[in-house]
């Protein structure tokens, strides 16, 4: 079991990541990868940039805990997460979650759960860069929603 | 105590962080939140809606009603808008 949480202002190579979980061995059955990408706009606007501030310790924290309730739940064999703070452009990498596991299942949802957790707990905040000024973007009572479903599961019944 | 600010809490705020001597009586995260407001304009401003402010005391997420006798470092900030 590999786990690797980053937190930088410099480009990753997601491929790069992900290989590294899957290298050298032969156990691992299913890779999920996510990658979240700076769109060039939000709503209907176009966006120059966007900053990306956090806190320093707790972020790193924060990910940290999600990894190991990620490993408890479900059987996996690495998990890496990516986080960029600082300016990014539009077509830029903003944070890569990577997930292996000897089955799809486990892999995909462990993804999908640190994906869930890293928008409503990691502490974060974006701001964009639009023609007009700078504009904090809100939080989604939809991301929220996401995260909450997981509490409900118990373990087990997330396993396998 | 040290206090931290992020995001639009510390752009309100007009500072990063502050060390504060918070007076007694003075309990709970929402207490806090509370004198705070009362320090100044801008403090009026960062927490005029308390409820949407999250907290974390020494890096771990609290919720308003959190005791923070024994905080050393406490943070404000907008929800997160990570990921």
């Amino acid at each position: 079991m590999t786990a690797t949480v980053r937190i930088q202002s410099e480009p990753f190579d997601a491929a790069a990541e992900a290989k590294k979980l899957t290298g050298g061995r032969t156990d691992v059955g299913a890779l999920v990868t996510f990658t979240g990408i700076c769109r060039g706009n939000e709503g209907s606007e176009p966006i120059a940039a966007l900053t990306l501030e956090y806190y320093p310790g707790m972020a790193e924290a924060e990910i940290e805990r999600h990894v190991c309730d990620a490993m408890e739940r479900w059987p996996l064999l690495g998990v890496t997460v990516i986080h960029r703070h600082g300016r990014i452009v539009p077509g830029d990498d903003i944070m890569m979650v990577a997930t292996a596991s000897s089955h799809r299942d486990a892999a995909f949802a462990a993804a999908e759960f640190l994906m869930d957790y890293l928008k409503t707990r990691a502490p974060f905040w974006k701001q964009i860069e639009k023609a007009d000024g700078k504009v904090w973007i809100e939080a989604k009572a939809t991301d929220d929603a996401a995260a909450g479903r997981w509490a409900a599961q118990g373990k087990h019944e997330a396993a396998e | 105590m040290k206090l931290r600010y992020f995001a639009w809490v510390r752009e309100r705020v007009g500072k990063a962080e502050e060390d504060v001597e918070v007076p007694g009586g003075v309990a709970t995260v929402g207490d806090l939140m509370t004198w705070l407001a009362s320090r100044g304009e801008e403090y009026a401003y960062a927490f005029e809606n308390p409820k949407i402010i999250r907290a974390a005391i020494d890096k771990t997420h609290v919720k308003a009603h959190a005791p923070i006798t024994t905080a050393s470092e406490i943070a404000f900030f907008p929800p997160m808008t990570g990921g």
